[in-house]
């Protein structure tokens, strides 16, 4: 039985029966495999899994996500990265190795509501995930438009080799910062683009589990511009 | 409750309940997933004349923090009735029934929840009685288990319920209010219908063992019922305009 068919599934729902390795949210439970959220089954040649449609967004190493201060001690900021767990940034991560928690004041550099790209530098069950700006493209955000999606549905904004993606921002012209965690941010020069840009993505929020779905993005972003 | 005696004829010749439904029908079900904008997942269900809202928050932080668990996450539940939503009204603060059904729900709902990926995290259910008629944990048990799955919080099944009992020495499906009090015996019953397995039993009132097997049956069946409409709920909800299946 090798077909890679799609089926919508809810809790509990048998996938199919037999030897296949259960992925991501599904389990085995005799010889049933069996899908533990919303989503779409898919089946490949010795494994099985679902692709949510609803859930919360979940750490995961070398994640880009988009997070906001909420405090900060004397050692590291606290960082919403819209998930169950908050984020912890170290200090020295921006001071540098010399960072001297009696002079450096870390207000000065990153404050309470401030947006900053970051990437997950480790997360395991037993810690707050630890966060990382230094990288080139992390760091605080100063502009753009920030819009918050379903993190299940962040897979589908950026498509197959970022292909969807890149369909927004080659027709708007956009810069688009995507992160696993839902939370996107838009800069754009022109504010109708902007404005087109948006409602792609929440369309796509919202119709995420259609077929084709490219082709209809592609149609509202073209006939506007039309 | 051993069957007081009343003025209504809760079982006629023809084996016609007091509110028109033969021994094995249930009362109208109907429920809604995703009808709260600021809760992680939500349901509204009615079930014949019960109103209830299901909401659920998290995975998120325990608060207090004593109360969370480094090796798995936990679930609490509440269940509270308005005070409108009975004929007398009902002291808000909650009661000794409404901490005991939460916490009977809690436990009915625990075996059906993955928590262990979710460390140090509580989930929170909410369920809020607007109209109560009898039977309104069950509801609440499925409207629950819905809300469950709409927040995306990892289950081996889904948990529907359904209660049976026995009035005039016949087994009935669905007990409302009417039989809860002058009948035999009630049995609420949550079952997980995929794995088969009864994750809430209870009983209340006097059935011999052939009785309470058949009880048990036919509460079982009363549950797949429930479950074909709680999968409705989702479907409608998530897969409402998909064109693929």
């Amino acid at each position: 039985m090798v077909n890679n068919k799609r089926k919508y599934v809810i809790p509990g729902d048998v996938i199919t029966t037999g030897p296949y390795r259960p992925e991501q949210n599904v389990i085995l439970v005799d010889n049933k495999i069996i899908a533990t959220t919303v989503g779409v089954s898919e089946i490949y040649d010795d494994s099985v899994k679902v692709i949510p449609l609803t859930g919360m967004y979940i750490p995961k190493n070398n994640d880009l996500v988009i997070g906001k201060i909420t405090s900060h001690s004397s050692l590291s900021w606290e960082v919403d990265i819209n998930s169950c767990y908050p984020g912890m940034l170290p200090a020295s991560d921006i001071f540098g190795r010399n960072f001297q928690p009696s002079t450096d004041e870390l207000n000065s550099k990153l404050k309470k509501g401030d947006l900053i790209a970051a990437r997950i530098a480790n997360f395991d069950r037993s810690r707050d995930p630890l966060i990382t700006i230094a990288d080139r493209e992390l760091g605080k955000i100063d502009s753009g438009t920030l819009i918050q999606i379903s993190p299940s549905k962040v897979p589908r904004l950026i498509g197959k080799q970022g292909s969807m993606i890149q369909l927004i921002e080659m027709a708007t012209n956009a810069t688009i910062t995507i992160g696993q965690n839902g939370r996107v941010v838009v800069s754009c020069d022109n504010p109708d683009a902007l404005l087109k840009a948006l409602k792609a993505i929440r369309m796509i929020d919202e119709r995420a589990h259609m077929a084709n779905l490219t082709d209809r993005v592609k149609e509202m972003l073209e006939s506007k511009s039309g | 409750m051993g069957g007081k005696e009343s003025d209504v004829v809760l079982l006629d010749e023809k084996g016609i309940r007091c509110d028109g439904r033969t021994v094995n029908q249930t009362r109208k079900v109907t429920i809604k997933a995703g009808v709260l904008k600021n809760a992680d997942g939500s349901a509204y269900i009615e079930f014949g004349d019960n109103k209830i809202i299901a909401g659920v928050f998290g995975p998120r932080d325990v608060h207090p923090k004593h109360l969370a668990n480094t090796d798995t996450g936990i679930i609490r539940c509440r269940y509270h009735m308005s005070p409108f939503s009975v004929t007398e009204r009902k002291h808000p603060a909650p009661s000794r029934r409404e901490i005991e059904i939460g916490k009977v729900l809690k436990e009915a709902l625990k075996p059906a929840l993955i928590l262990d990926k979710f460390p140090r995290t509580v989930v929170d259910v909410f369920l809020e009685v607007l109209q109560a008629d009898g039977g309104s944990r069950c509801a609440a048990l499925a409207a629950a288990s819905v809300a469950l799955a709409d927040a995306g919080i990892p289950m081996r099944d889904m948990v529907s319920a359904c209660a049976a009992g026995k009035v005039a020495d016949t087994i009935i499906l669905d007990v409302n209010n009417e039989e809860d009090q002058a009948g035999q015996a009630d049995m609420p019953v949550g079952y997980m219908p995929n794995l088969e397995k009864v994750t809430l039993f209870q009983l209340d009132g006097v059935l011999t063992p052939d009785e309470y097997k058949k009880c048990l049956e036919t509460a079982i069946i009363g549950c797949k019922q429930v479950y074909e409409i709680q999968k409705k709920a989702i479907k409608d909800k998530f897969f409402g305009d998909g064109e693929n299946q």
